[in-house]
C-alpha cells in the first residue's frame, strides 16, 4: 500500500471525526434552552431539584462520605466545594442551559440543568 | 532464555518511559477537566510497531496499574483500563488492517480510549446525561492522536532498526 495513499485516508479519517463532532457541538449549542432546574443526581438517584433563578447553597452529601457544595447564583449552577482530590468538577464551568451538566466522577454526583415542567 | 530476559528487560525500559510520561504530563495544564494528551501513548504506538500488540499490551496494562496504584485510586484504575484495552484492540486490527498510518491507527485509539471512558463513567455514575461531554471528547482524542501519532511515528522511523534487532 503506497504511504500517500495511507496518509491521505488518514486526512479523511480526522476530518470526518472532527466534522461529526463539530457538527453535533454545535447544534446542541444551537438548539439548547434555557435551563429552569438544577437537578443533582447522586449514584443514578434523584438527590434534589432546584428552581435556577433562586440563590441557593446546597451539601450534597453522598452514602460513600464524600460531599459537594453546589452554588446557585445568577441563574447559573456550579460546584464551588468538593471533598475529592481531583476538584475537576470545582473547575468546570457555571451551567445554566438545558443538558449541560457538571460531573464529580469519585462522588458519582452529577449536577444537571433541565428546562420546562419536567 | 538469553532472548527472553533481554525481551523482559526491553519492555521494562519502554514502561518506565511511559510511566514517566505520565508524570511529566501531569505538569501539562488541561484546557478542558478530562482531557489529556495522553503522552505515554507515543511509547505504546512504538511498542505496538515495532515489537507487536501482545508487548504493547503488556506495557500498557502494567503502566496503567502502576500509574493508578501510585497516583490515583480504584476507580482510575477502572476508567485506564477500559480505554487502554479498547484504544489497544482498535489500533492493533487497525495497524493489521493496514488501512492508516501511524497518524490514522493513533487517532482512531485516541477516540475510542476517550469513548471507553464516557461509558465506564456512565455505567458508573448510572446516568446517560454525560452522553453530552462526546464531541468535546472525539475532539480532543482526534487532536491527541494526531500528536501522539506523529510522535510515534517519528520514534518508529527514526530509532535504528539496529537497537531492537540486537536486543532480540
Amino acid at each position: 500500500m503506497p504511504a500517500k495513499c495511507k496518509v491521505r485516508r488518514d486526512l479523511l479519517l480526522i476530518f470526518i471525526l472532527l466534522l461529526a463532532a463539530g457538527a453535533t457541538l454545535c447544534l446542541t449549542l444551537l438548539f439548547r434552552l434555557p435551563g429552569d432546574w438544577v437537578v443533582v443526581e447522586v449514584d443514578g438517584e434523584e438527590w434534589g431539584r432546584y428552581a435556577l433563578d433562586k440563590g441557593a447553597s446546597i451539601h450534597i452529601e453522598t452514602e460513600a462520605g464524600g460531599y459537594n457544595v453546589l452554588e446557585i447564583a445568577d441563574g447559573c449552577a456550579s460546584v464551588i466545594e468538593a471533598s475529592c482530590p481531583d476538584k475537576l468538577c470545582v473547575h468546570q464551568h457555571r451551567i445554566s442551559h438545558s443538558d449541560e451538566t457538571i460531573v464529580c466522577l469519585p462522588n458519582r454526583v452529577v449536577v444537571s440543568v433541565v428546562s420546562g415542567r419536567e | 532464555m538469553k532472548q527472553k530476559t533481554q525481551t523482559t528487560a526491553l519492555l521494562g525500559l519502554c514502561t518506565a518511559a511511559a510511566m514517566i510520561l505520565s508524570y511529566v504530563e501531569s505538569f501539562i495544564p488541561s484546557i478542558t477537566p478530562g482531557l489529556k494528551i495522553g503522552l505515554p501513548n507515543v511509547v505504546i504506538v512504538f511498542v505496538l510497531y515495532r515489537l507487536g500488540w501482545p508487548a504493547a499490551a503488556a506495557v500498557s496494562l502494567v503502566r496503567v496499574g502502576l500509574t493508578s496504584i501510585l497516583f490515583g485510586n480504584v476507580m482510575s484504575l477502572a476508567y485506564g483500563f477500559a480505554g487502554a484495552v479498547l484504544s489497544l484492540l482498535v489500533m492493533t486490527l487497525l495497524r493489521r488492517a493496514h488501512f492508516f498510518s501511524v497518524v490514522g491507527v493513533s487517532v482512531a485509539g485516541g477516540v475510542s480510549h476517550n469513548a471507553a471512558q464516557i461509558v465506564v463513567a456512565a455505567a458508573v455514575m448510572r446516568t446517560t446525561q454525560i452522553v453530552y461531554y462526546l464531541p468535546i471528547l472525539i475532539i480532543g482524542g482526534t487532536l491527541a492522536g494526531i500528536l501522539i501519532g506523529l510522535a510515534g511515528g517519528m520514534l518508529i522511523s527514526r530509532l535504528p532498526e539496529s537497537i531492537i534487532a540486537k536486543w532480540q
